[in-house]
């Protein structure tokens, strides 16, 4: 793998150095030995076969799948105006590269009727997009998304506005509903014997994943234009969106949602594999007088060989709190997935939620395999809610501490997750006092910004000063050195 | 160095040749793996078919095939190389009547004839091609990973009492992982990464045509597209494309050419093996004629 930059300086490796150069700034890390793969492997994979040198370079500066989606866009962006006429010296004159009206001619002529593509009304693209779709036809649908884009989206160069924008004219004005629901009831007159509902689904998932296709050939149009407009460099800069450790669990969208469980399960049993690490290398226990005499013997009665007990494992025992409150519901659902994961790992979890009532609810989560419905249980059967439904920690601590006080024990970890914003109640920080007496551990994580606490309502100081530690946990980066700092 | 493979394309007649579909990045970093001299990370969901890309590289390119199977207290003895005790015991036995000199037993009973060589030893010492995975490398604690760091970036092992034994030819090296836990930077900065995921509509139903070959067309198309559906649930454990196989073969010896919800419903056992996900997916074949659909038709 030496031996790279012997040669000439080629124009590739300053153009994967930029590259190398924004997946960082995305957050990716690349180190320098990946750096020098990529390299390697771009000699091997000529930049003309477009899908095969994005897979060359993604194997070898992309080390984790949740990375993929960034480094996709990042690599759209950065090559998408070095096509198959690659050379570096056009790429002062981005528009050089491309000509938006020589479209039509990459496909089969006839086809789409592409070179009376602006002449046709509205109706008429509508119909051939139509088409299109029911045959699942990709070069047709390329060249409808192109023609679309440039009909609807109403780019301007210089515009400051971002790809959303365009990208939410441009399907409002292809009405992709209908044609949806013109392509189901074709589907079904095709069937016409019995409507059989497996048949129908299946169809309608078939066709789902063509639309699918079309609004990212949309997307990657749109995006394409404006890279022509504002230039690489810029645009990666504007796409950048945060990694999946870094979404905000309080803001996170669906399918941020689906990644960070994902993610979960990896980092409990980190968690748990540490914990047993612990249990297995920690010092020996008391001296065993017995044994040791025992053993004296061989010795002529000296203890040469001093025998210790077995140190008895300890398990751990942990004691989930979790305010479940509107204003944390977004990370509330994240939490009861995380104890859900947690309670997979470990075999003394006990879980309680809490708003202004306090409710236990580790049963929901035994012997369940699916945590959709154990969360829907937590959301609707807990007993939760004990005045009006407004965070009240105070009285919540006070359930928890008549009720469950005494079975916190020295072996505990209790992790409380919450915001502390309680509405001016009482705060009763005398029993996360208490509670840290008892307990092994006391932890506290906050989802909000470290700036927000402490202002308004929020009373989490107050609180912290009674535990072994309060961690901002907004993201699963975070969450996973709160982890590594467990143990 | 020769290298083992011409092309991207040559690698992807091979696999095919030996029945196994590769698509563009599988073809592409199998290819790399060889230019370069580097590993390959395989990760993935499991029964996407990472073990067997590995034996599929083997076949293909005629290479002997050594597989090291990881687990949780996986150490040196098993993996790497081991002396061989006994043999080592009875040396000395023997030569303890005669008047050999302490050093020159030492030096006799640490040579090659008393090692053992466990998988990794064994696949870089090897005359003959071979091809080296190792499988659920996650599977092992974060501290086992280290023993296999400088394998895989230099190719060679260290044995104290003999010094470096250096690979006789590059092997090349699969390791799959299911992602049961992050795997350290280290081991992964000196692979190359490939994800497998379940493949895609077209290459599924390629792979049911290819394996199982009584199959029609249409019913392979069939199997594809309710695999797909059901994936889209939100399931505890989806189904592989291994669990698709069996059920296509099911579907074969039940003498099923069309499926309706009552097959789907009573053959789902073969695809799902969680109870709640059956329940849920039967749930979802039967009852989205009119839940699912009606709603949309209003909008």
């Amino acid at each position: 793998m030496t031996a790279v930059n012997q040669e000439a300086p080629n124009p590739l490796f300053d153009l994967l150095e930029g590259f190398v150069q924004e997946l960082r700034s995305a957050g990716i890390p690349v180190s320098l030995s990946e750096n020098i793969d990529a390299a390697e492997a771009v000699r091997h994979i000529p930049i003309e076969d477009r899908l095969a040198f994005k897979y060359a370079l993604a194997a070898t500066l992309i080390k984790n799948d949740a990375h993929w989606k960034t480094f996709e866009t990042l690599f759209d962006v950065y090559f998408s105006l070095r096509g198959q006429e690659y050379s570096l010296d056009d790429s002062d004159d981005p528009f050089g590269d491309v000509d938006f009206d020589e479209d039509g001619s990459e496909q089969p002529p006839g086809e789409g009727g592409q070179g009376g593509g602006d002449g046709m009304s509205p109706e008429e693209l509508a119909e051939l997009l139509y088409q299109a779709l029911l045959k699942g036809d990709d070069t047709l649908m390329r060249a409808i998304a192109r023609q679309s884009v440039k009909r609807f989206a109403g780019m301007e160069p210089g515009r400051p506005v971002g790809g959303t924008y365009y990208l939410y004219r441009t399907l409002r004005n292809l009405d992709l509903d209908g044609i949806m629901e013109r392509l189901m009831d074709q589907a079904r007159e095709q069937r016409n014997d019995d409507t059989s509902s497996l048949q129908e689904r299946l169809d309608r998932d078939e066709f789902d994943t063509r639309i699918e296709k079309l609004r990212k050939e949309i997307e990657a149009e749109i995006r394409r234009r404006l890279v022509a407009d504002r230039g690489a460099e810029a645009m990666a800069k504007t796409l950048r969106k945060p990694l999946p450790e870094d979404v905000d669990f309080m803001h996170a969208s669906r399918d941020e949602m689906v990644l960070l469980r994902r993610a979960i399960y990896p980092l409990t049993r980190k968690l748990a594999v540490r914990l047993a690490r612990k249990r297995r290398h920690k010092r020996k226990g008391p001296l065993d007088f017995r044994n040791t005499v025992r053993h004296s013997l061989s010795y002529g009665g000296v203890p040469a060989d001093p025998r210790f007990r077995h140190p008895k494992p300890a398990k751990p025992e942990i004691f989930v709190i979790a305010d479940i409150s509107g204003s944390v519901a977004a990370f509330a659902r994240f939490t009861l997935h995380l104890v859900y994961a947690i309670s997979g790992q470990f075999s003394r979890v006990r879980a309680f939620v809490f708003i202004d009532g306090l409710d236990e609810v580790t049963s929901y989560f035994e012997g369940v395999d699916d945590i959709a419905e154990a969360i829907h249980r937590v959301n609707t059967e807990a007993d939760v809610v004990w005045v009006d439904g407004h965070s009240d920690y105070g009285h919540a601590f006070e359930v928890f501490w008549d009720t469950y006080g005494k079975e916190v024990g020295p072996k505990t970890t209790v992790m409380i997750l919450g915001d502390a914003r309680n509405n001016y109640h009482a705060s009763q920080a005398w029993i996360i006092k208490e509670l840290q007496h008892r307990a092994r551990k006391l932890f506290w994580l906050n989802p909000e910004p470290k700036a927000y606490w402490n202002t308004g309502d929020s009373i989490v100081g107050e609180y912290g000063d009674h535990c072994d530690g309060v961690f901002e946990v907004r993201n699963l980066r975070q969450l996973e050195r709160f982890v590594d700092n467990l143990v | 160095m020769t290298h083992r493979f011409d092309s991207v394309d040559a690698v992807r007649e091979g696999l095919r040749s030996v029945d196994y579909l590769a698509d563009d990045s599988i073809a592409g970093i199998a290819y790399l793996a060889d230019r370069l001299g580097k590993p390959v990370l395989i990760e993935g969901p499991a029964g996407t078919g990472k073990t067997q890309l590995a034996k599929s590289v083997a076949e293909m390119s005629g290479a002997r095939l050594i597989r090291l199977q990881c687990y949780e207290g996986l150490d040196e003895s098993k993996a790497l190389y081991e002396w061989n005790y006994k043999k080592q015991l009875l040396r000395i036995q023997v030569e303890s009547g005669d008047d050999t000199s302490w050093t020159d037993i030492q030096d006799d009973i640490f040579s090659d004839e008393f090692l053992l060589p466990r998988p990794l030893l064994e696949a870089i010492t090897a005359d003959d091609p071979v091809v080296l995975l190792i499988d659920e490398v996650d599977r092992v604690e974060l501290e086992t990973e280290a023993l296999l760091l400088e394998i895989l970036s230099d190719y060679q092992v260290s044995i104290p009492e003999l010094g470096t034994i250096e690979a006789k030819q590059v092997p090349l090296v699969f390791l799959t992982s299911n992602n049961t836990r992050e795997l350290s930077e280290a081991l992964k900065r000196r692979c190359l990464f490939l994800h497998l995921d379940y493949p895609d509509l077209e290459r599924e139903k390629e792979i049911v045509m290819t394996k199982v070959p009584d199959i029609s067309e249409q019913l392979a198309d069939q199997v594809a597209r309710i695999v797909r559906s059901v994936r889209q649930l939100e399931l505890k454990k989806h189904p592989s494309v291994s669990e698709t196989l069996d059920w296509a073969r099911t579907l074969i010896l039940l003498g099923i050419d069309n499926v309706d919800e009552k097959d789907a419903t009573e053959t789902v056992n073969i695809l799902l093996k969680y109870r709640s996900d059956i329940e849920k997916a039967i749930k979802d074949f039967g009852a989205n004629s009119s839940a699912h659909f009606e709603p949309n038709s209003t909008t």
